[in-house]
């Protein structure tokens, strides 16, 4: 059936919206990777065993990540929304006994405050959620993403639906007006983008959704993805129209195995009712979307790269420009943004573009999803307005620093991006006050490390990263990552000298100055950031040419490195 | 190669040359479990492209294997939130308890290891994928049950899903 108008979208919506009881017992059990890694798979068999054998009248949801993975697996009892972490399959039977049939919460299986040790009832008053702004991922945990009716449940496809009725211009000019920056790392005003890719004039263009997500350490992409892929193809037929575009490709990462299964099932279902293909919604406008794998190069989410990836061929990257906007795929103008980005447009589009621009920073707006992993308690996807401070995000929604450990650094941007210790904490997060730390937003990966882990060991390791992931193409980068690699080696092993480290920030220079792409040009960065910010460190690895963390490993005793006192202004 | 592999063969090439060389070669490696020089050979000819620039693609990407790959393959996370909880020391226990090296295959054909990026599952770290099977916060010791609880399965033919009995 092809949904033809926006009439006809509104009936389906109500017929859906009708036939659902919301007073309806629904056990909402979270199937997305990290909880699978965790035994959700077999728990929701039992679950679903269990309640067709006694014949109960009760909906099971398997849906995508909510972000809270650490605690997982997850399964939340709904109309109550009474959450329970960390459930084995030991529990099925117990639950289904106590909480649905006796309506009785165990104590055992809810979440407790890892500082107030106070057992939390209701999803909804999780300190990890409670605190965050949940814009963008307010759906997962409420529908099934392979169902496209849940999505149309919650009015999606209406942002598209009126979409399709404004002038193009008018679209541009609300996503101009809302101040949304691409969140792929780079920054870049969307609406600007998208006017660029408007006023080319030719009867081909493409759009591509840049989900290559290669930052390790992070995972809002996978989530979005798994949890809500109607939420991106929403964003990305937006788009289509307002550029006047013709075609677009998702570029999923192949280590996304799920990712990819649900974006793939969201575009078949899309095509079904007609939100995609010829003349969508009777507006006029057709559109149609393809996926495309990537097969494991880390360079392949810098945008030339990407599209030469697409064309079947080595993903390196190209001089710009011509940037992608004029001769990009297969020649053509094409725009390129990333996941988070697109999954921003429907909010824009229904709310307009000034309500969106109320929560944020001057120069950043709306909300950021980060991927807070590492050495903190609650770890997991945190959404929240641009301007939040580290030191809300790592001690009050990540509940603070693992064990009894002290904070010692944050790594923000992944490879591109540098180390911060707690002088910087008070910081709001958007794009500018980050890159003048020496930092970066990146795509949002957030790694938060203690008094155990060496900071030398981590330049090393982020150099060994870039070295490998190298296309090769440019000396400075291929050869200059390795000599940088070389040094870092050197002084982790205990015999590395004082003017290592002038030799690192020369190479530095000349790689940040001289590399073809983004990958060269911030690869020094993680290691710039941790001389500039961990100069005990360094001198440890020199001087005493002994450090008792990278040794350690739990053999040796570990030394404490107290964090530097934050500066009195 | 024998004819019904040579045909399903030919089938892929046909059907995904439009998406591109990448897509045509993922298949394969799906279906063939590597890229044999007899594979691309066919790719070669079917899609008229030189060998040079087929084996210039394959050779960029890690996710393509030129040599034959385990019947498990163990993918260890080498991604920054895995790194600073351990993994390395996951990876050299695995080693040891497999007694093979990274990207290599143990003799038999049996066992595979890998190591990548980042799985998406850095919440979980340490995490290790065993062919699509995710598993988290991987201690040493639940290392050691889990190549167990594989080698088991391997032993006894039957595949039973590991539970998570530990974390
Ligand atoms: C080495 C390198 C890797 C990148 N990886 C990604 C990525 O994984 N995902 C992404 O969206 N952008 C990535 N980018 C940025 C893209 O080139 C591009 O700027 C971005 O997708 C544009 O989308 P946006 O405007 O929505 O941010 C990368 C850039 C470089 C230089
Ligand atoms: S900077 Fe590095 S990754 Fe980028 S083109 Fe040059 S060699 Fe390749
Ligand atoms: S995968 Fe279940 S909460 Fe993230
Ligand atoms: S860093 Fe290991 S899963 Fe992301």
């Amino acid at each position: 059936m092809k949904i033809r108008s926006v009439n006809e979208l509104s009936e389906y919506r109500e017929r859906i919206v009708k036939s659902h009881n919301p007073k309806k017992t629904t056990i909402s059990i979270c199937n997305g990777a990290g909880c699978l890694a965790l035994g959700a798979k077999t728990l929701s068999e039992l679950f679903e065993n269990d309640v067709k054998k006694r014949n109960l009248d009760i909906e099971i949801l398997k849906t995508g990540c909510p972000g809270f993975c650490e605690k997982g697996p997850l399964v939340t009892i709904f109309p109550q929304g009474i959450f329970y972490s960390k459930v084995t399959s030991d529990d099925v039977s117990l639950i289904i006994d106590e909480t649905i049939i006796k309506g009785k919460i165990i104590d055992r299986l809810l979440y407790e405050d890892p500082n107030t040790k106070e057992k939390i009832k209701k999803v909804s008053d999780v300190p990890f959620y409670k605190k965050q702004t949940r814009r963008l991922l307010s759906l997962n945990d409420k529908i099934d993403p392979t169902n496209i009716s849940h999505y149309i449940q919650y009015n999606g496809y209406s942002a598209l639906s009126l979409a399709l009725f404004i002038p193009q211009d008018e679209i541009i000019k609300e996503v101009k007006k809302s101040g949304l920056r691409g969140r792929g790392g780079g920054g870049f005003p969307t609406g600007m983008k998208w006017e660029f890719l408007k006023k080319e004039n030719a009867s081909v263009k493409y759009i591509i959704c840049n989900a290559d997500e290669g930052d390790p350490g992070a995972f809002m992409d996978r989530a979005l993805m798994e949890g809500n892929p109607h939420l991106i193809l929403e964003g990305m037929i937006i788009g289509g129209y307002a550029t006047g575009s013709t075609e677009g490709f998702v570029y999923v990462r192949t280590e996304y195995p799920l990712a990819l299964k649900h974006i793939t099932i969201a575009i078949q279902d899309a095509e079904k009712l007609g939100f995609l293909g010829e003349n969508i919604l009777g507006s006029g406008f057709s559109f149609k979307i393809k996926v495309r794998e990537g097969a494991g190069a880390f360079v392949c989410g810098e945008e030339t790269a990407l599209i030469a990836s697409i064309e079947g061929k080595r993903g390196m990257p190209r001089p710009r420009p011509p940037y992608p906007i004029k001769s990009g795929l297969f020649g053509k103008p094409t725009l390129i943004n990333n996941v988070e980005t697109f999954v921003n447009i429907p909010y824009i589009i229904q709310n307009g573009g000034d309500d969106y621009a109320k929560i944020g920073t001057k120069t950043s707006k709306g909300t950021k999803i980060f991927a807070l992993a590492g050495k903190v308690k609650n770890t997991g996807l945190v959404e929240v307005a641009m301007g939040t401070t580290l030191k809300e995000i790592i001690f009050e929604i990540g509940g603070g620093i693992l064990g009894e450990r002290e904070f010692k650094a944050v790594q923000l941007g992944g490879p591109s991006g540098g180390c911060l210790s707690s002088k910087d904490l008070d910081i709001g997060v958007d794009y500018e006050s980050l890159i003048l730390k020496g930092a970066m937003m990146g795509s949002g990966g957030m790694i938060v490390m203690d008094e155990t882990n060496c900071m030398v060991e981590l330049a090393r390791f982020f150099m060994e990263f870039v070295q490998n992931e190298s296309c090769g193409k440019c000396v400075p980068c291929r050869i200059g990552t390795r000599k940088m690699l070389d040094i870092l080696t050197r002084l982790t092993k205990g015999k590395g000298k004082q003017e290592d480290i002038l030799e690192l920030k020369r190479l530095a220079k000349l790689i940040k100055e001289s590399s073809l792409c983004g990958l060269g040009q911030t690869a020094p960065n993680p290691v710039l950031s941790t001389i500039n910010n961990f100069p005990e460190d360094y001198r440890v690895h020199i001087e005493e040419k002994f450090c008792p963390l990278c040794k350690s490993k739990g053999v040796f005793p570990v030394r404490h490195f107290k964090p530097e006192e934050p500066k009195k202004e | 190669m024998e004819d019904k592999d040579r045909t399903r063969l030919i089938e892929i090439i046909e059907k995904f040359k439009e998406d591109g060389l990448i897509s045509v070669l993922q298949k394969i490696q799906d279906v063939f479990n590597y890229l044999s020089p007899e594979t691309i050979v066919m790719v070669s000819k079917y899609m008229k492209m030189p060998l040079s620039k087929i084996y210039g693609v394959i050779t960029f990407y890690h996710h393509f294997s030129l040599k034959p790959r385990g019947k498990y393959t163990i993918r260890v996370c080498k991604g920054t939130a895995c790194h600073v909880k351990g993994g390395e020391e996951n990876l050299t226990r695995i080693k040891r308890l497999l007694s093979i090296k990274e990207e290599e295959v143990s003799e038999d054909f049996v066992w595979g290891l890998e190591t990548v990026a980042c799985v998406g599952a850095c919440a979980l770290a340490p995490v290790v994928m065993i062919n699509d099977e995710y598993y988290g916060k991987m201690s040493l010791h639940k290392t050691e049950l889990i190549i167990d609880h594989y080698k088991a399965i391997e032993k006894t033919g039957e595949y039973v899903k590991y539970e998570d009995k530990v974390s």
